[in-house]
């Protein structure tokens, strides 16, 4: 019998939280699919990463803290995306924010040591927006394609931030990286490893709710996102709206990486192109734009990262978690059409036509 | 080292980069003819450079090592096929879902296939044989243009994979077809034309392509691997396509500027000149300058309407029975 794909009168609510839970399912067998063809064991290794992300209180630990720059990155790429803006830049815009921060904490010694922490997050967070606003300036100006531009912008600031902590901004003992930032101004640890810039992801979840879904902008935002004519025609600035929703998504990301290294590595050195940027779109995108969502995937995400951090030293390959992340979209890109497609036979379809 | 020496060089270096570069983008041209926009190039190409490394280095075979690399390269294009033809799903996140599990696979691949001696790691590891260079006699001494003739076999088959595509895509009828499922599918589809059939077929052969490019990397030159040894050229290929508006003769051009540019950092320290920039702007000045020759462009493209006109179904899903 042949089957078709019907479009639904309305999106099927069901397939809406199901298609998610059963992707995630769906990745994690194909992953121990790929795990027996490499001749690991699957049982084995998703135990020893759950153990890793999960299996003490420390570990727990490392995994929140984890969590709090991929869910800014997530938010940050979903403002982004709601706008059918596809920023993949978030990464070079988290980086953009850890040279502000770097910059306000090494160079403006002027300032009571109390004032850095919070002067160097501004700046952070000023650096993230306007490095994301260039291509959202280009886009809305001139059309220039935004994917490739805010991706080329990621390498020309990989490539800078390495010519700041090798060359510039080197501190003068070690090979690399900058001086340590004064350890007053560091963001205070909550519990344990866990430190304040959870309380900064929370609020921004419920802020940016607020913002994205009981505004107007944020309607506007969505409108020009879900159809581009007809905001238009009611009036919407687009070009505005895509320069505004970038400097915010780029602010976002730019705390992140502020946050990360106010609370985290306390210095710009190598390992600061993270990743989190990308996986930032992986988050944004399972949990369909929807920032208290994105905190569960968050969460998932940076389990997956500190899990495979723990197989590296069980002999068992770490780049498992990078697998996972990337598998985890392919189930749920296809399964999304059900949410708003249903599967019928040919057969039933031929009555229905006149 | 006079000037011609110089020349010779850098051209042989940018032959040798841009040949990866070219199969890439040739195969993107394909794949965005038929309306597909397959952002997994990078991933593609990295999967392709990892299946080619490790098939040669167990086997010694570099032709079957090849035929892995495009056969690894069309699978992974295919779940992109399925994922945008039938399952309609978002062609960008679609592409950027490949890149990171082609990028995410290859350097788990590259940690499993290696040897127990290397702790399972493929970095670091040589091959036994090389796609070297062949030198034409007589033609291979010309100054300066005798660095076209003395290429690897690789290159060598681009001098015609290039010409042909052009050919193919713009005089035979097939090409028509395919052109006009780019440009107009449903149109396409009335005269019968199998829409979806043609853009699996011209993904697949797409990443088979990049497949190809990603071995080129790691099978010549000096052939190793490295996690994301790719170094986001995937997402320069992307870029090439625009530049090349969709015409594979102008994709030479775009390659061979931008293997140039990647080239010329290493010829210049090469010839011993002290470099006034600091090594990581020279780095990262590919894509900067990728960045701004497409703002350039893009800006042009507005002003001269017509010009650089993108396929106009591209990035879209087509299902026939959509009103």
């Amino acid at each position: 019998m042949r089957t078709h794909l019907q479009k639904r009168d309305n999106r099927s609510m069901r397939m809406t939280i199901l298609v998610p839970i059963i992707s995630l399912l769906v990745s994690f067998l194909l992953g121990a699919l790929v795990l027996l063809l490499s001749k690991a064991n699957p049982l084995v290794t998703y135990q020893a990463m759950l153990k890793g992300a999960f299996g003490s209180q420390t570990k727990i630990q490392y995994t929140i803290a984890k969590a709090v720059p991929l869910l800014l990155c997530g938010l940050a790429v979903g403002v982004a995306f709601r706008l059918k803006f596809w920023n993949i830049g978030a990464e070079g815009q988290y980086i953009a924010g850890v040279i502000g921060i770097t910059w306000v904490m090494q160079f403006w010694t002027f300032l009571p040591v109390w004032l850095l922490l919070p002067i160097g997050m501004v700046v952070g967070v000023a650096c993230g927006a306007l490095w994301a606003a260039i291509p959202g300036f280009l886009k809305a100006q001139w059309s220039v394609d935004e994917t490739l531009t805010t991706l080329m912008m990621n390498y020309i600031i990989i490539g800078y931030a390495e010519y700041l902590y090798i060359n510039a901004w080197k501190a003068p003992r070690g090979n690399m990286g900058t001086i340590l930032y004064p350890e007053a101004a560091w963001l205070p640890r909550i519990w344990g490893r866990v430190h304040a810039g959870v309380y900064f992801a929370l609020a921004l979840v419920v802020v940016l709710y607020f913002i994205l879904y009981k505004t107007r902008w944020g309607f506007e935002l969505n409108m020009i996102g879900k159809n581009r004519r007809a905001a238009q025609c009611q009036g919407v600035c687009i070009k505005r709206n895509i320069v505004l929703g970038m400097l915010l998504s780029g602010a976002i990301a730019g705390l992140a990486g502020a946050i990360d290294s106010a609370a985290v590595t306390h210095q710009l050195t190598k390992g600061v192109n993270s990743g989190y940027g990308f996986t930032g779109i992986i988050i944004a995108w399972m949990s369909a734009l929807n920032p208290f969502v994105s905190i569960l995937v968050a969460l998932i995400m940076a389990a997956l990262e500190t899990g495979s951090d723990a197989l590296q030293i069980m002999k068992l390959p770490s780049a498992m978690g990078e697998v996972m992340q990337g598998l985890i979209l392919i189930p749920l890109l296809a399964g999304s059409v059900f949410i708003d497609y249903r599967l019928v036979s040919r057969a039933s379809h031929t009555e229905a036509t006149p | 080292m006079n000037a011609i020496d110089f020349s010779t060089r850098l051209l042989a270096a940018t032959l040798a980069m841009g040949t990866s570069l070219t199969y890439a983008t040739l195969g993107e041209v394909y794949t965005e003819k038929s309306g597909v926009l397959n952002l997994g190039m990078e991933g593609t190409m990295l999967l392709g450079a990892l299946a080619g490394f490790a098939t040669a280095f167990k086997t010694g075979n570099l032709l079957f090592a090849l035929i892995m690399a495009m056969g690894v390269g069309g699978a992974l294009s295919l779940i992109h096929a399925f994922l945008c033809v039938t399952m309609r799903a978002n062609q960008v996140v679609s592409g950027l879902a490949i890149t990171m599990f082609g990028s995410g696979l290859a350097n788990f691949l590259g940690q499993r296939l290696g040897p127990a001696s290397n702790r399972y790691n493929l970095t670091g590891m040589n091959l036994s044989s090389k796609f070297s260079n062949i030198a034409i006699p007589y033609l291979a001494d010309i100054p300066i243009v005798g660095a076209l003739f003395d290429v690897s076999i690789l290159t060598y088959g681009l001098y015609l994979l290039v010409p042909f595509a052009w050919f193919f895509l713009y005089k035979t009828r097939h090409g028509m077809v395919i052109r006009a499922v780019g440009e107009n599918p449903r149109t396409a589809a009335a005269m019968g034309i199998s829409v979806s059939r043609v853009r699996y077929l011209y993904t697949l052969i797409g990443g088979m392509f990049a497949g190809l490019g990603g071995a080129c990397l790691s099978l010549s030159f000096i052939p190793s691997w490295n996690d994301g040894m790719t170094g986001g050229k995937g997402w320069i290929v992307i870029a090439l396509v625009i530049f090349s508006a969709w015409n594979p003769a102008r994709v030479v051009i775009g390659t061979l500027v931008f293997g140039g540019i990647t080239s010329l950092q290493f010829s210049i320290q090469a010839a011993g000149f002290k470099l006034m920039v600091p090594a990581q702007f020279l780095g990262f000045s590919p894509y900067l300058i990728t960045l701004l020759v497409l703002t350039a462009m893009t800006i042009i493209a507005k002003k001269r309407k017509g010009a650089f006109a993108s396929p106009a179904a591209l990035a879209t899903a087509f299902a026939i029975d959509d009103k």
